[in-house]
């Protein structure tokens, strides 16, 4: 066992860590010793994945202000946002696009040279009116932009990386005033060596959780391990039944398809031909919200209207835009059809099919990015961010964009509070132990106990979530799929792992990924049981409309007892409002 | 690198197989192992894989490791050519398993297809098909890689024209995944050389008109391990899965450094 000694740790080296560990490097006014561990190398992080754009009211090609981003924010989040949280994210939006644009980020330009914007879904003029030009963009690939500008200027300010470090535990210290985070314990993969980081500020920034479903625009290795260690601390969860479907997957595949491909002007088609979402959304159409485009395709599909041979999905048609702006201003997806579906999107319509791609839900924070141990207090010295984090801005249902802004605002932030908090703290005794946690877990991983195969329990679990909790869920799917995850959970205990070596062993990390799978899985259907409404991504047949009388709330999920097998308990939080009353969500 | 010399089919498995779906045909899936906790050397190993045309190679490896060698050991994340964890030596080139389908690989007439993966040449093998990329990486930092600007920050954007943007847009979209290095004949004799990868990514700022740091970079560039080792073999070109024109790249870098003054 190695231990190391820091200022601020930061776990997780996607968009939000790496805003995180510069923000806490050159804006503090001080340079505490930070650390970013990640259990990738940096750049492989799926903020890289993101194509889209960054969503800011910079008006450079038409009128827009941050107030105007706030309401569609808020409404895109079907009123389940934290309303101070989105006018931050919302004010704040501009000064981060012209951060990473002064950091080297290649924004597309307008004729004048000034960053480009486009279209998006669910962002508009005046309240709703019109789609709006507000996302920030670098072709379809905003986000590795994003992702590679991040790493590059860390690298330019030294920042210090452990590569292949996979954080599996916090510390807490208690203290009279209650927890305090104390540092992270992290398994290192060349090695097997279990290091203690031992830190005055510990920032989670871990990503999410999209591979508890089979079809899923997320990477194989965003797998909620830090939201799963948060919540077996007994730390509470946030809205984790608020799960986002991407309307334009790869039919069959998943793989994303950027919602800027609408924004430039293409358009869903059904089996006829015709351009259904003009009956869903007569306003702004094709640029609705994604909970709203995806619940339209899944209808028309159930309701016979998909195209294909099985009739089970719709077409993105990209036809009418031409060669050139596919090429320039929508390379990567262009080059994903033609790969992954052998269909050309200049010549003809393209196979897409709703995909699991964002949680909205997670380790419920403060703006400041602090953790919070419930509905009132803090977990001092403990930060989270980014998808991973529920602060919440994105309440029931995220605007397209909104994430690669979430990242760099609420990443900023957490990083500069850890890095003001570190230079006003020392550091504390770790608790006693402070890897018993870890090495106990790895060693039953390792332990010969059983025949099950972890690549069988996590295609059966993938299963049933897509089966039973996806875009549309009643009591009776939502129950199954319990019943399911549960089952699997008792299966869990006996796995067997292959590889027993010290050497980037992938097998346990593997095995070591589907517990938080499972853990998550089950919160996630546990809140959507629970949910008798039907309230942005979280749609439910059998309570159709949204209920503001009984949940018009943030749902907290604790856990309860030891082990794999403990209780959840369900707990509430008041949204927090400003200036927008809720009303009937219509575009 | 050691010759490998030992080669066998694997008989092991991880208990049933999943049910094949329909239109797979069997594959064999030659893979190069090396564990230096139990071999000497390497080893090449030999896995019978159910395989649809459409899927990735990628897939295969998934299928080894969870129902056949659980041993076996791989990176992989994104799964669709973005992340550039899984670039490996596919039948001999450099590629990214999960950008590189079945269909394309399959033998013709009838024939049974064997699908031979190695790790890229050139980096240290850390196990299978793994590779150290630090040597790599420490290349990348070396050509600072960020932008260099001096003087007051504007209160908005720079101003950029969109031609200006456009001259560096090939060498942006560079995930580092080391194919176009690892594929470098030049680079597999000379560890040294900075490699295609660091000077794309030099390129990519050199030729940013918001930079002010060229100068600095060709200086580093201008170096005994610098960009006139390159040998302009393209090789860099074809393994790029990003479809970077790398030789051109290198060659612009070349054509800076004769015309600077």
């Amino acid at each position: 066992m190695q231990f190391h000694k820091y200022d601020v740790v930061i776990v997780g080296a996607g968009g939000a860590g790496m805003r995180a560990a510069l923000a806490a490097a050159t804006e503090a006014g001080h340079a505490p010793r930070t650390a970013v561990l990640t259990k990738l190398y940096p750049t492989r992080s799926h903020t890289g994945a993101a194509q889209g754009g960054m969503c800011a009211a910079l008006a450079n090609v038409e009128e827009d202000n941050w107030e105007w981003h706030t309401f569609d924010t808020i409404k895109g989040g079907d009123y389940l946002v934290d309303q101070d949280a989105a006018e931050v994210m919302a004010k704040e939006a501009i000064d981060a696009v012209l951060d990473l644009e002064k950091m080297g980020l290649p924004f597309n330009r307008t004729p004048e040279g000034r960053i480009d914007q486009r279209r998006f879904g669910g962002h508009t003029r005046n309240h709703g009116e019109a789609a709006v030009r507000r996302a920030c963009y670098a072709a379809d690939r905003t986000g590795h932009m994003i992702l590679q500008t991040l790493y590059q200027n860390c690298v330019k300010h030294g920042i210090e990386f452990y590569n292949e470090f996979y954080v599996l535990d916090i510390c807490l210290t208690e203290t009279e005033s209650g927890p305090v985070c104390t540092g992270a314990v992290a398994y290192e993969l060349a090695t097997g060596e279990i290091h203690v980081f031992q830190a005055k500020a510990v920032v989670f920034a871990t990503g999410g959780f999209g591979k508890v479903f089979k079809t899923t625009s997320n990477a194989h290795t965003l797998t909620g391990d830090g939201m799963g260690i948060i919540f077996r601390k007994g730390l509470p969860l946030e809205d984790m039944e608020f799960y986002q479907f991407h309307p334009t997957g790869l039919a069959g595949l998943g793989i994303l398809l950027t919602e800027g491909a609408r924004g430039e002007g293409a358009i869903l088609r059904n089996a006829s031909g015709e351009r259904f979402m003009e009956r869903y959304a007569p306003t702004i159409k094709d640029l609705a919200p994604r909970d709203i485009v995806a619940r339209s395709m899944a209808l028309e599909v159930l309701e016979g209207r998909g195209a294909g041979p099985n009739k089970d999905y719709v077409l993105l048609d990209c036809t009418h835009l031409g060669a050139e702006v596919l090429e320039t201003k929508l390379p990567d997806i262009t080059e994903f059809a033609r790969t992954y579906l052998a269909v050309d999107p200049v010549k003809e319509p393209v196979p897409v099919y709703p995909t699991a791609h964002y949680a909205m839900g997670g380790i419920p924070t403060n703006i400041h990015g602090e953790v919070l141990r419930d509905n009132d207090n803090v977990v001092p010295g403990l930060y989270a961010a980014g998808e991973c984090a529920c602060v919440s801005v994105h309440g029931a249902n995220r605007l397209g964009t909104n994430s690669l802004l979430d990242i760099n605002v609420f990443g900023r932030r957490a990083g500069l509070a850890a890095a003001r908090y570190a230079a006003n703290h020392e550091l504390l005794d770790l608790p006693e132990t402070p890897s018993a946690v870890v090495e106990s877990q790895l060693a039953l991983v390792l332990s010969e106990h059983g025949k099950e195969r972890v690549a069988d329990i996590r295609t059966e679990l993938q299963a049933t979530m897509d089966a039973n909790a996806s875009v549309y869920r009643t009591e009776e799917t939502l129950k199954q799929a319990l019943h399911d995850v549960q089952a699997l959970k008792d299966r869990y205990v006996h796995i067997s792992v292959q590889d027993k070596g010290k050497r980037f062993n992938t097998d346990l990390l593997e095995a070591v990924e589907l517990g938080f799978l499972l853990e998550l899985a089950e919160v996630l259907v546990v809140g959507a049981l629970e949910r008798k409404e039907s309230r942005g991504g979280h749609a439910r047949e059998d309570y159709p409309n949204r209920d503001d009388t009984n949940f018009m709330r943030h749902s907290m999920f604790y856990k309860q007892g030891d082990g794999l097998k403990g209780d959840i308990r369900l707990d509430y939080k008041p949204v927090t409002f400003t200036r927008y009353q809720p009303m009937e969500r219509k575009y | 690198m050691t010759a490998v010399t030992s080669e066998r089919t694997a008989t092991g498995k991880r208990g049933d197989q999943p049910p094949v779906p329909d239109g797979a045909v069997t594959v064999t899936v030659r893979v190069q192992r090396f564990n230096p906790e139990t071999d000497s050397e390497p080893r090449w190993e030999s896995f019978g894989v159910p395989a649809l045309p459409t899927d990735r190679v990628l897939n295969l490896l998934h299928y080894v490791k969870w129902y056949l060698d659980g041993t076996l050991t791989f990176r992989r994340s994104c799964a669709h050519g973005i992340c550039g964890s899984d670039a490996m030596q596919i039948n001999g080139v450099n590629r990214l398993a999960c950008k590189v389908l079945v269909k394309d690989l399959l033998a013709g007439g009838g024939k049974h297809t064997t699908i031979t993966v190695a790790p890229i040449k050139g980096l240290p093998v850390n196990k299978d098909l793994l590779v150290d990329m630090e040597p790599f990486m420490e290349a990348f930092r070396a050509v600072k890689p960020f932008l260099i600007t001096y003087g007051n920050e504007p209160t908005r954007e720079r101003i950029q024209s969109a031609a200006d943007r456009e001259r560096f847009d090939d060498t942006t979209k560079c995930i580092l995944c080391a194919c176009c290095t690892t594929s470098c004949p030049v680079f597999w004799n000379e560890g040294s050389y900075f490699g295609p990868a660091a000077i794309v990514n030099a390129h990519r700022f050199i030729f940013d008109s918001r930079d002010e740091g060229a100068e600095e970079r060709l200086d580093i560039l201008n170096d005994a391990e610098g960009v006139w080792r390159c040998r302009t073999t393209f090789n860099c070109t074809d393994a790029c899965p990003r479809g970077i024109q790398v030789t051109k790249a290198i060659q612009e870098v070349k054509r800076a450094l004769l015309f600077r003054r």
